[in-house]
C-alpha cells in the first residue's frame, strides 16, 4: 500500500531525493559538531591555544551555515513534495471519482466520498511534510551511535540486543491494535460528517420544523460516538511514549549496574562508561521519533486504505464495449428492458418496456407518481446500464458508443436539477463550451429566460450560489432548459423539467423548441395533459411497464389511465 | 476568486483573540490541565534528575567499588524512573482525554451555533466551505492540542530548569546562552507572524476545494449529462494547485523555523565555547565546570527545538481555530420574540389545559394580571400590511405587499416564475427578516412571537423536497417525532405514500440514504408531504409540494388535506391551476406585487391575467 500511495510522488521524485540528501547531510553536520567542540576543549583549551580556539569555533560556525542552508532545503523540498503527493493524489482520486457510475457512488455514500477526497488525503500529507525529516535522520543517528557504542564496548551494547527487539515488540503491539481502531475513528467522522452535510443541505426543512434540538441531539451522538473511538485509539498510541521511557530508564540502569562491574573488573574506563551513555541515550531517543513516526504512518495508512478503495473501485459503466460510432439520428428503440437499481433487489423497476422513437419525433411520458419514467429515460444517455434487454440508438445498443459521444448527442434536463457556483453565463455554457453571447441569447429567448434575465442583479452576469439559490424554482427550470439547448443536441429529454413553469410559458418554450430544433428526438416526462398532448406518440408508464402508446385521441379513446388523468385536470381548468 | 462572496467584511486576524476564545475552552478543564501539569512536571524531573545523578552515582558507588551502594542507588533511581514513566503515561493519557473533550465541545458548540444562523447566511456560502470548518479546521485543532499543549508546558519547565542550572554554574556565561534564546524566541515570534498568513490562506484554499468537491460530488449527475467532466477536472485541478502552492508556501516558511533555531543553537554553543575557553585559560573557570556546563548549553535548545517541530501543527492550527471561532461570531437569527405558544387539551367541559405532548391544537399563553396565563386559542390568521421585501439591499422582490389569511381559508398564490411567491410564504415563518411593513399572525407582530413557537405552529413543504438518512418512518415522524406507528401510517395513507411504501422491501422500515437517493422526486414530494401531516399543523403551506405528482395522485391527497385541515389555514403554490382551484381566494402575484385576488370564479370573470394564464391552459388543450 505504501508503495501504491508513494507512487504518486513522482512528478516531484528530484524534490524528494534533494529533501533526503539535505536531511542525511544535515544529519551528518549534527553529528560533526560535537567533535569540533571535543577539540576545542581537549587540545585548545587545554593547551592554552587562543588561536585554535578561534579557528576551530569558527569551523563550527561555518558548519552552522552550511547546515542552516541544508535545513532550509530539507524543509523547502519537504514541503514540496509533501504538499505535492497531497495534490496528485487528490487529482487522481478526483478523476477516478470522474468514473464513477451511480451505483459506484451509493457504494460508498457521498459524504463518505467527500472525507476520503478531504480530510483522508490531508492526514497523508501531513504525514510526509512532518515525517520526512525524522523518517531519514532518526534511523542515521540510531545506526552511527551505535556503531560508535559497539566501538566503545562491544559486550556492553549487546544491552541493545534486548532493549531494542523489547521496544519493537512493544511498538508493535501498540500498532497492530491502534491500526484497526483508526480506521474504525474516519468511519465515526464519516458519520459526523453525514450528519453536517445532511444539515446543511437540509437547513430549511430543519428551521421549518423546529428540529434545531433534535439535530443537535442526533448529532451529539455522532459526536460523542467520534470522541470515544478517537479517544480510545490515541489513547492506545499514547502508550507509544511511556513504553519508550520504560525501555530507555531500564537500559539506563542496567548500563550503570553492568558497567559498573566491568570497572570493578578493570573491563572499562569510567570515561567510556559515561560516553556510553551519551550514545544510549542518542539511540534511544532516535527510537522514540522512529516509534512517532510509526504512528503517524500507521494512522494515514488507515486513511491511505479508503483512499485505495475508492481508487480499487471496479467501474461497472465502461465503455469497453465502445466503437468509434456517433449518433446521427436519433433513433431510439428499447427491445425488452428490465431494469433494476441494485442486483440484490428483488423487483424491477422497469420490466419488458419496449418502444420505438423514430429521428424527430416528439413523444410524451406520462403515468403515475413512482411508475420510473425518470428511470426510463435515464438508460439513454447510459446513466444506468439497463439489467437486461437493450437499448438502442440508430440501430446501435447505447453501450457500443463510446460514452462521450453518446451523451454529447443527449441533452437531458434533468427532474432534479442543479445549478453550480458561479454565473448565470458560467451555468450556461455547461451545455456548449465557449458559446458566443449571440448562441446563449438565442437558446434562453427558446427557454424563455429572455423574460426574467433582466429582473436579476446582473443579467448574465448574476451570481447563482450553490444549488442556484439566487434565482426561483421556475426560473431554474428555465436556465437548466436553455443549459441543454445549448448543446444542439440529436435527442432532447426533458425530465419534468417545466413543472414549475407556468403553462402559458411552457407552451411559448415547447413551441420555440419545435421550431428551432425540428430534426431533434424529443422524449418530454410530463404530469400535465397540456405538455405531452400534441406529441407524435404519448407512452403511458404504470409500475414500470407499458400500459400502452398511442396518440392523444387515441389514448383519450381507448386508456382508462389516460382519460383518469385527463379528467383530473380538466376538472381543473373548470370548463 | 470563484469562492462565494462571503457576505460582509472580512474582520482583520487577531491572533491574542483567537488564543482567549481557546483558552476559554480549555479553561473548563482546569483540573485536567493542572493535572497533566503536575505530571509533566514529575515526569521532566525524573528526567533531568536521572541525568544529574551519573555523576554522584559513578563518584560516589562504582568508581569506590561500592556494589551494595550501587545497588541501593541503582534502586532508588529505579524508582524515580518509575514515577517518571507512571508520570508520562498519565498526562498523555489525560492530555488524550481533554483534547478530546474540548475538541468534540467546540465541535457540538459549532453545531448548535449554524443551527442558529439565518438562512441567508447558508445562501452566500456553498455546503463543502461551511463543512470544512468542521472537518479540516477541526482536525488541525485536534491535532495540536493533541501532540502539541503537553509538549509546550514541558519545554517551559524544561527551559526554566536548565536555565537555572546554567546561573547556578556561570552568571556571565549564561548570559550568552540567555541571549541567544531571547533571539530564538524572537525569531519564532516574527516568523510565526509571517508563516500564519500563509497558513490562513492554505486553510482558505481548503475550504475552497472542499466547496468545489461537495457541489460537484453532489451534481454528478448533471456532470455526466452534459459531458463536464473536462472541464470540471480542469477547474478541480486549478483550485487543487491553488492549494498545493498556498500549503507549499505556508510549510516552507514554518520549515525555515527548525534549521534556523538548530543553527541559532550552534552558534550559541560555538560562542559560548570559545568564550568559556578563554574564562578557562584566564582562571576564570576549570576546565570540568566548562564541560559540564557546555552540556547544559547543548540541553537549553532541545526544548525549543522540539517547540518548533510542532510549530506547523500549531500554525495551521491557530488558522483552523480562527475560522472557527470567526463561524461562531456569526449572529444567529433575531428572536425578540416575548409572545408564546403551547400545546394544550381541549377538555370534555371546553376548557383548555396546556401540555407538553403534541396534540395539534395551540393556544397564545396570555399573561393576566394575577400571575395566571390564560390560554387564548390559535386562529391562524396571518396578515401582510404593505411589506416590502429584497434578499440583497436595493434589489425589491416585493413591493408593498398586503394580504390576509382568514382562519380556515385555502389561499393560493398563483403567477409567473420569480414573482415571489415562494418569497411571500418564507416570510411568514421569518425565514428572512423583512425590511418594511408589518405581518402579524393572529394579530400579533411574528417579530413578537417567539421564532420556534411562530415556526412550529406552522407546516412546511417546500419546493426541494430533503430527506434524512433513516427508515421512511423516522422522516415521516419528522413532523412530530412522538407520533406512533398508526399515526405515521395515517398519514402516509394521506399523502398516498402508503402504497408505494409498503412495496418497498423492508416497507415502513426501508433506510433512505443521501436524501433518499433511490426514490422517485415524486416519492419524495409524497414523504414530505406525510412528514407536514403528521404535525396536523394550525397552518399548513405547500410551495410546490405537488409539482411533480400526477395529477390524480394529487386529487386524492388534495381531499385527504382538505379533510384535515378543515377549519385551518392553508397556503398553496402551484403552477398547476387544477391545484389551486378550489382555494377561497387566489392572490396573483406580478413582479412582486398583488395584482388580483378572488376566487376562481371571480376572477375569471374578471377577465385579467388569471384568466389569461387560464385560458393558456385552455388554448393547450
Amino acid at each position: 500500500m505504501i508503495k501504491r500511495i508513494a507512487a504518486y510522488i513522482k512528478p516531484y521524485r528530484l524534490q524528494a531525493a534533494l529533501a533526503i540528501f539535505c536531511i542525511a547531510a544535515e544529519t551528518m553536520f549534527e553529528l560533526i559538531i560535537p567533535l569540533i567542540m571535543a577539540d576545542i576543549i581537549d587540545v585548545g583549551v587545554k593547551y592554552g591555544d587562543k588561536t585554535y580556539i578561534f579557528e576551530k569555533g569558527g569551523v563550527m560556525i561555518a558548519c552552522a551555515l552550511v547546515a542552516l542552508v541544508l535545513g532550509i532545503g530539507s524543509a523547502r523540498f519537504s514541503a514540496v513534495c509533501g504538499q505535492g503527493l497531497g495534490a496528485e493524489l487528490r487529482k487522481a482520486e478526483y478523476r477516478k471519482l470522474q468514473e464513477f457510475s451511480f451505483a459506484n457512488t451509493d457504494h460508498f455514500h457521498t459524504s463518505s466520498l467527500i472525507t476520503r477526497l478531504t480530510s483522508d488525503i490531508t492526514t497523508i500529507q501531513n504525514a510526509v511534510a512532518t515525517g520526512l525529516r525524522p523518517a531519514f535522520r532518526a534511523p542515521m543517528m540510531m545506526i552511527t551511535a551505535m556503531i560508535v557504542s559497539f566501538i566503545i564496548n562491544a559486550r556492553l551494547a549487546l544491552i541493545f540486543l534486548v532493549a531494542a527487539p523489547l521496544l519493537g515488540v512493544m511498538l508493535y503491539q501498540i500498532i497492530r491494535h491502534v491500526r484497526p481502531l483508526y480506521s474504525k475513528m474516519q468511519g465515526a467522522i464519516d458519520l459526523v460528517n453525514r450528519t453536517i452535510q445532511e444539515n446543511l443541505t437540509a437547513i430549511r426543512v430543519v428551521k421549518a420544523y423546529v428540529r434545531g434540538d433534535y439535530e443537535i441531539a442526533k448529532f451529539e451522538e455522532s459526536n460523542n460516538n467520534l470522541r470515544f473511538t478517537s479517544e480510545t485509539a490515541f489513547r492506545l498510541a499514547a502508550l507509544n511514549m511511556p513504553a519508550m521511557q520504560l525501555v530507555m530508564y531500564a537500559t539506563i540502569l542496567c548500563i550503570l549496574w553492568f558497567g559498573g562491574q566491568m570497572i570493578q573488573v578493570g573491563g572499562m574506563e569510567v570515561g567510556e562508561l559515561t560516553g556510553f551513555l551519551s550514545y544510549v541515550l542518542q539511540v534511544l531517543n532516535s527510537l522514540m521519533m522512529i516509534s512517532s513516526v510509526f504512528m503517524m504512518l500507521t494512522r494515514s495508512l488507515a486513511s491511505g486504505k479508503r483512499i485505495l478503495e475508492v481508487m480499487d473501485e471496479p467501474i461497472d459503466l465502461t465503455d469497453e464495449n465502445a466503437k468509434d460510432l456517433s449518433v446521427t439520428q436519433g433513433d431510439i428503440v428499447f427491445d425488452h428492458v428490465y431494469f433494476k437499481y441494485k442486483k440484490e433487489a428483488k423487483e424491477y423497476v422497469l420490466s419488458d418496456v419496449s418502444f420505438h422513437i423514430k429521428p424527430g419525433q416528439t413523444v410524451g411520458i406520462i403515468g403515475p407518481t413512482g411508475s420510473a419514467k425518470s428511470t426510463l429515460v435515464q438508460l439513454i444517455p447510459r446513466l444506468y446500464d439497463a439489467t437486461q434487454g437493450t437499448v438502442r440508438i440508430d440501430g446501435h445498443s447505447v453501450a457500443e458508443y463510446p460514452l462521450h459521444h453518446l451523451r454529447d448527442a443527449i441533452a437531458m434536463v434533468l427532474q432534479k436539477n442543479t445549478l453550480f457556483s458561479g454565473t448565470v453565463k458560467d451555468n450556461l455554457r455547461w451545455g456548449k463550451e465557449g458559446a458566443t453571447d449571440a448562441e446563449i441569447e438565442a437558446a434562453c429567448r427558446i427557454a424563455c429566460v429572455d423574460e426574467f434575465i433582466g429582473r436579476l442583479e446582473n443579467g448574465y452576469e448574476t451570481e447563482l450560489g450553490q444549488g442556484g439559490v439566487n434565482v426561483s424554482g421556475g426560473q431554474k427550470q428555465r436556465l437548466c432548459i436553455a443549459r441543454a439547448l445549448l448543446k444542439q443536441p440529436k435527442v432532447l429529454i426533458l425530465d419534468d423539467s417545466t413543472s414549475a413553469v407556468d403553462t402559458a410559458t411552457e407552451a411559448k418554450i415547447r413551441q420555440g423548441m419545435a421550431e428551432s430544433l425540428p430534426g431533434t428526438t424529443k422524449i418530454i416526462i410530463a404530469q400535465r395533459i397540456s405538455s405531452v398532448a400534441h406529441a407524435d406518440q404519448i407512452l403511458i408508464l404504470d409500475d414500470g411497464r407499458i400500459n400502452a402508446a398511442g396518440t392523444h385521441e387515441e389514448l383519450l379513446k381507448t386508456n382508462p389511465i389516460y382519460q383518469d388523468i385527463y379528467h383530473s385536470q380538466r376538472e381543473g381548468a373548470g370548463l | 476568486m470563484a469562492t462565494p462572496k462571503s457576505h460582509g467584511y472580512k474582520r482583520p486576524k487577531d491572533t491574542k483573540k483567537t488564543l482567549a476564545q481557546l483558552f476559554h475552552y480549555l479553561g473548563v478543564h482546569k483540573l485536567a490541565l493542572a493535572g497533566i501539569a503536575v505530571l509533566v512536571f514529575i515526569s521532566s524531573a525524573a528526567n533531568i534528575l536521572g541525568t544529574y545523578f551519573l555523576k554522584p552515582v559513578i563518584n560516589d558507588y562504582i568508581l569506590p567499588g561500592n556494589i551494595s551502594g550501587l545497588v541501593v542507588a541503582l534502586l532508588l533511581m529505579g524508582a524515580m524512573y518509575g514515577v517518571g514513566v507512571l508520570a508520562t503515561w498519565g498526562y498523555n493519557q489525560l492530555m488524550v482525554h481533554t483534547s478530546q473533550q474540548v475538541v468534540s465541545e467546540i465541535r457540538g458548540d459549532l453545531f448548535r451555533h449554524v443551527q442558529t444562523l439565518p438562512l441567508s447566511y447558508y445562501d452566500a456560502h456553498t455546503h463543502g466551505e461551511l463543512m470544512s470548518r468542521f472537518t479540516n479546521d477541526v482536525d488541525t485543532l485536534t491535532e495540536a492540542l493533541n501532540n502539541s499543549f503537553a509538549l509546550l508546558i514541558q519545554s517551559a519547565i524544561m527551559i526554566t530548569g536548565t536555565i537555572a542550572m546554567l546561573l547556578v554554574l556561570n552568571i556571565p556565561l549564561s548570559l550568552i546562552v540567555v541571549a541567544f534564546l531571547a533571539a530564538m524566541f524572537l525569531f519564532i515570534q516574527y516568523n510565526s507572524k509571517r508563516s500564519k498568513k500563509h497558513f490562513t490562506e492554505q486553510q482558505n484554499r481548503l475550504g475552497d476545494i472542499n466547496g468545489f468537491i461537495e457541489e460537484m460530488v453532489s451534481g454528478q449527475k448533471v456532470e455526466k449529462v452534459f459531458n463536464h467532466e473536462e472541464q470540471d477536472f480542469a477547474e478541480f485541478c486549478r483550485r487543487n494547485e491553488a492549494l498545493r502552492k498556498a500549503s507549499t508556501r505556508a510549510l516552507s516558511y514554518s520549515g525555515l523555523m527548525i534549521p534556523t533555531i538548530v543553527s541559532l543553537s550552534y552558534f550559541n554553543y560555538a560562542v559560548s565555547a570559545c568564550v568559556g575557553g578563554l574564562f578557562v585559560l584566564g582562571g576564570m573557570m576549570d576546565l570540568g565546570g566548562l564541560a559540564s556546563y557546555l552540556v547544559y548549553v547543548r540541553q537549553s535548545a532541545m526544548p525549543l527545538n522540539q517547540f518548533t517541530q510542532q510549530i506547523n501543527f500549531l500554525l495551521s492550527a491557530l488558522s483552523g481555530a480562527e475560522r472557527i471561532f470567526e463561524m461562531m461570531a456569526e449572529k444567529p437569527e433575531i428572536d425578540e420574540g416575548v409572545a408564546t405558544l403551547c400545546n394544550v387539551v381541549i377538555h370534555e367541559d371546553g376548557s383548555r389545559s396546556e401540555c407538553t405532548e403534541h396534540t395539534g391544537q395551540f393556544a397564545w399563553k396570555y399573561p393576566l394580571p394575577n400571575g395566571m396565563t390564560e390560554l387564548i386559542p390559535l386562529r391562524g390568521d396571518v396578515r401582510f400590511f404593505g411589506v416590502t421585501f429584497g434578499y440583497k439591499p436595493g434589489k425589491t422582490i416585493l413591493d408593498n405587499i398586503s394580504l390576509f389569511a382568514k382562519p380556515g381559508q385555502k389561499i393560493a398564490f398563483v403567477g409567473s416564475t420569480g414573482a415571489g411567491k415562494t418569497t411571500i410564504i418564507n416570510l411568514i415563518n421569518r425565514f428572512y427578516e423583512i425590511n418594511g411593513g408589518t405581518i402579524t399572525y393572529d394579530g400579533i407582530d411574528v417579530r413578537d412571537i417567539k421564532k420556534d413557537d411562530l415556526r412550529r405552529s406552522l407546516s412546511m413543504v417546500i419546493q426541494d423536497t430533503h430527506l434524512f438518512t433513516g427508515t421512511i418512518a423516522d422522516n415521516i415522524r419528522y413532523g412530530r417525532l412522538k407520533a406512533t406507528d398508526e399515526d405515521v401510517v395515517k398519514a402516509a395513507k394521506l399523502a398516498n405514500a402508503d402504497s408505494f411504501i409498503r412495496r418497498l422491501p423492508d416497507g415502513y422500515d426501508t433506510l433512505l440514504h443521501s436524501d433518499g437517493a433511490n426514490l422517485s422526486q415524486g416519492q419524495r414530494q409524497l414523504l414530505a408531504i406525510a412528514r407536514a401531516a403528521i404535525s396536523r399543523p394550525p397552518v399548513l403551506i405547500l410551495d410546490e409540494a405537488t409539482s411533480s405528482v400526477d395529477t390524480r395522485t394529487e386529487r386524492l391527497i388534495e381531499k385527504g388535506m382538505d379533510a384535515l385541515m378543515h377549519g385551518r389555514t392553508v397556503f398553496v403554490i402551484a403552477h398547476r391551476l387544477s391545484t389551486v382551484r378550489n382555494a377561497e381566494a387566489i392572490l396573483v402575484l406580478e413582479k412582486g406585487r398583488v395584482i388580483e385576488r378572488g376566487s376562481h370564479d371571480e376572477l375569471l370573470q374578471k377577465q385579467g391575467r388569471y384568466y389569461q394564464l387560464y385560458t393558456g391552459q385552455f388554448e393547450l388543450e
